[in-house]
């Protein structure tokens, strides 16, 4: 089966930011695939590069990029979500005249667009709220 | 990306003091944009979204009232409101900005069963 998923809840606030990546380790082991992750409202804040958590906590957005490495996952940031947030890639940056960049590797901002695509494409698209 | 899938977004928070029921508009409007059927159904604290003269002008918010009056231009005219949501909050269908259908409980289980794909903020 296809999976997609919504992350809206942010990382260390909420369970759900933690819950997604596990869910999409499951869904993995399981011989399923996902089409796409996109992460949205606080959600964004799980694909910042600059997340400093403490050893013995989980680093989520290093976790996500390792398995979008094993696994080829597209992880997708909103773009409108992101830039207000102050999380910026380096064309953002740019384009805001901001002093810095801290998307994280292994993910990419994108329009909300990419959260529709990714619910007509996939058999299941689940939502993990705040 | 030729298939079609109706979409149902449920929007259960309040329209100010968090971003979820922006985003959950963002979502239905862009889904929409992509020529897919949505519908909107309000539960919970979100029913508060339908109320008529929001003034939000003065905690420097954008008017979602003024959003939401749009969706029928955006062909998204199929919008539901919990009926217990709405009365136990002492709100009627008299105090909505936009027309809605009121559901109960079972119509609401068989609403989401009768949609592909449920988006839930």
């Amino acid at each position: 089966m296809i999976f997609s998923l919504l992350v809206y809840a942010a990382p260390h606030s909420h369970q759900g930011a933690e819950s997604a990546y596990r869910f999409a380790v499951a869904c993995l082991a399981q011989g399923h695939s996902i089409h796409r992750v996109f992460f949205y409202g606080d959600g964004i804040h799980g694909a910042s590069a600059l997340a400093a958590p403490p050893q013995d906590e989980p680093n989520l957005p290093a976790r996500w990029q390792a398995l979008a490495q094993a696994h080829e996952l597209d992880l997708v940031v909103c773009i409108a979500a992101a830039v207000r947030r102050g999380l910026l890639d380096a064309n953002e940056a740019r384009r805001y005249e901001k002093p810095g960049h801290n998307l994280h590797q292994g993910f990419e901002l994108s329009g909300l667009g990419q959260l529709a695509e990714a619910a007509i494409v996939s058999d299941r698209m689940i939502t993990f709220g705040a | 990306m030729s298939t079609s899938k109706r979409f149902l977004v449920i929007s259960r928070r309040p329209p100010y003091g968090s971003s979820h029921a922006r985003d959950a508009l963002d979502t239905a409007l862009t889904t929409a944009v992509f020529e897919q059927p949505v519908s909107m159904l309000f539960l919970d604290d979100g029913v508060y979204q339908l109320l008529q003269a929001q003034q939000p002008a003065g905690i420097q918010q954008k008017n979602l009232g003024a959003t939401l009056s749009a969706l029928p231009m955006y062909d998204i005219d199929q919008l539901y409101v919990c009926d217990s949501a709405l009365r136990s909050r002492g709100l009627s269908l008299d105090d909505c900005l936009l027309p809605v259908q009121l559901l109960d409980g079972n119509a609401i289980a068989q609403l989401i069963r009768n949609h592909d794909v449920v988006l839930s903020f």
